[in-house]
């Protein structure tokens, strides 16, 4: 017999019916998995990132595999904010699951325009990736200094109509540095990790894996770093963290929750596993109920 | 036609038809939606190797759930693949890609070229072809894999780089030397012979399809890895790029910028 188990979370005013949503970039904006897993049981998605003007992105290879895990440098190729919205938020405005817009520029006046034109739109929360590896100006330019940090954050946050998320990169000395600068701005969440600059060789060619040289790091492999960021950062802030890093199971997430995440996101485990995301919400109810565990909340931040 | 999905599939058969290029037949519900110049993503078991290769369909077997791929050990996941057997299980999502317009060689001469591990999904190509079906298929040398399945299914020329076999040369010298022509193009194989199959196309005014490859992640259309640039601005990406796993693979040539 099995009990209804409570998974709500809430972040920054708006209430998630699980904690599980999908990592920017991993998941389109829904309609390519929509084919796979019921859109409507997830906590929130989370867009591919969205520029004021179309990207072109980077050159091929784009992506390669490496062990227990994978890199990217597609280079944040976007169509642009214009036909995002007409697009996208439509296809996601049908469903009954939250909708996260994660927004990148190459300057703060980008990030300034497609925040303001999301304004009046049904985007329930904004992410501002300020960590991206694979892009040469902007991104992960405003996320690796403290002071950049905090200033494009406020600036972002005087002009959201949403409460916003900024997303951490793990490429820093010290990322509870980045989440307290975020905070202090007035940030009303935070994500992170964002992918973890690697570089892959192809001996055979004796070239570099990544036409861009360097990409990302996702996957399994990176869960454990992923895992002491959220903790280091759920001890230096208390504003609400999304915590990702290759999340493949419940048990994964519940790790994640435990460390002191109030939600999470799957990534890279999506082009593993088109059910991911489905599974992984499963597997926190099946772990809730195994352990006779009422409310998320008994397990959120419980590891000190 | 079928939606995507993953499911385990039963290896059924497996041999070395050429060093290194392995012939096997999976039992999948997959079969029935399969179309030629579609393909599959094969996921490896190992946990250190987690991303699907995508995998071209050779033959589909719809009535008796069958799909048969040809492939070439490329790395680890590849090498896995050929060590199985009758009886183990393998994890298969597809259908994906959109397959050769076939309907566009309908009372046409047509050239169905494939060069080295592009040469397996001409055969399903072949076998529904309906116009008049000259198989062009460039290999390295005298192990003409799949020779007798693709003479089934039209005329066959073989092309050998060493020249033990065939027309020595590349698949191009098989239509020089013989004085081939073709009223339609489809391609599949390394890119350079893809460069030179749209040089040829262009001269001689016909069209030609070309199926391309690229690194994958997702297989999808969702992680934008597998992209190919594109002369005029792609309808979904808004940009000059097109998803090859999902818009692709097979695109009429003067669409693509390859060159």
């Amino acid at each position: 017999m099995k009990n209804k188990v409570n998974t709500e979370v809430t972040i920054a005013g708006v209430t998630l019916k699980n904690p599980v949503m999908t990592a920017s970039g991993t998941f389109g904006s829904g309609m390519e998995y929509g084919e796979f897993v019921d859109l409507n049981r997830l906590g929130a998605v989370v867009t591919k990132g969205v520029a004021s003007v179309p990207w072109q992105g980077n050159p091929t290879p784009r992506v390669a595999e490496v062990y227990g895990g994978m890199l990217n440098a597609i280079g944040l190729q976007n169509p642009g904010i214009s036909v995002f919205m007409e697009r996208d938020l439509p296809f996601l405005a049908q469903y009954d699951t939250k909708v996260i817009v994660n927004v990148c520029g190459k300057t703060i006046e980008d990030y300034l325009e497609v925040v303001e034109k999301l304004g009046d739109t049904g985007a329930d929360l904004l992410e501002i990736n300020v960590s991206c590896p694979n892009v040469k100006e902007g991104a992960i330019a405003f996320g690796q200094n403290a002071d950049c940090l905090y200033d494009i954050t406020s600036q972002i946050k005087k002009k959201a109509k949403q409460p916003i998320i900024m997303k951490l990169s793990p490429n820093v000395t010290d990322i509870t540095e980045m989440a307290r600068a975020a905070e202090a701005a007035g940030s009303d969440a935070i994500s992170l990790i964002n992918t973890i600059t690697g570089m892959k060789i192809d001996i055979h060619r004796r070239a570099f894996a990544l036409a861009n040289k360097t990409g990302g790091m996702s996957g399994p492999a990176i869960k454990p770093i992923a895992v002491r960021m959220v903790y280091q950062c759920a001890n230096a802030v208390n504003i609400p963290i999304i915590g990702m890093g290759g999340i493949a199971t419940g048990e994964d997430a519940v790790e994640f929750l435990m460390a002191g995440a109030t939600a999470v996101s799957v990534g890279a485990m999506n082009f593993v596993n088109p059910y991911a995301t489905q599974e992984v919400i499963d597997g926190i109810e099946a772990y809730m109920q195994r352990y006779g565990i009422k409310d998320i909340h008994e397990i959120i931040g419980c590891v000190k | 036609m079928g939606h995507k999905k993953k499911e385990m599939a039963a290896v059924i058969s497996q041999k070395e038809i050429a060093p290194g290029i392995y012939d096997m037949w999976i039992g999948t519900t997959l079969a029935a939606q399969a179309k030629p110049g579609q393909f599959i993503a094969v996921y490896p078991k190992g946990e250190s190797t987690l991303l699907p290769r995508p995998i071209s369909i050779c033959e589909a077997d719809r009535e008796n759930d069958r799909l048969r791929i040809v492939y070439r050990i490329a790395g680890k996941g590849t090498k896995e693949f050929s060590g199985y057997g009758a009886g183990d299980e393998i994890a298969v999502m597809g259908t994906l890609g959109n397959g050769f317009p076939l309907e566009e060689a309908e009372g046409k001469r047509a050239f169905l070229i494939g060069g080295g591990i592009g040469i397996p999904p001409i055969l399903q190509l072949a076998k529904e072809m309906p116009g008049e079906a000259q198989i062009i298929a460039g290999y390295r040398d005298s192990r003409l894999f799949l020779k007798e399945d693709l003479e089934r299914c039209g005329v066959f020329y073989a092309a050998t780089e060493d020249g033990s076999a065939g027309t020595k040369g590349n698949v191009m010298d098989v239509i020089r030397e013989r004085g081939l022509s073709a009223d339609i193009i489809y391609a599949c194989g390394p890119m350079p012979m893809l460069r030179a199959v749209k040089r040829y196309a262009k001269e001689a005014g016909v069209k030609a399809y070309l199926s391309l490859e690229e690194r994958m992640a997702c297989g999808v259309g969702a992680c934008l890895g597998c992209v190919c640039k594109t002369t005029k601005k792609d309808a979904h990406s808004h940009v000059n790029n097109t998803r090859i796993c999902t818009d692709g693979p097979v695109f009429e040539a003067s669409e693509v910028d390859i060159d």
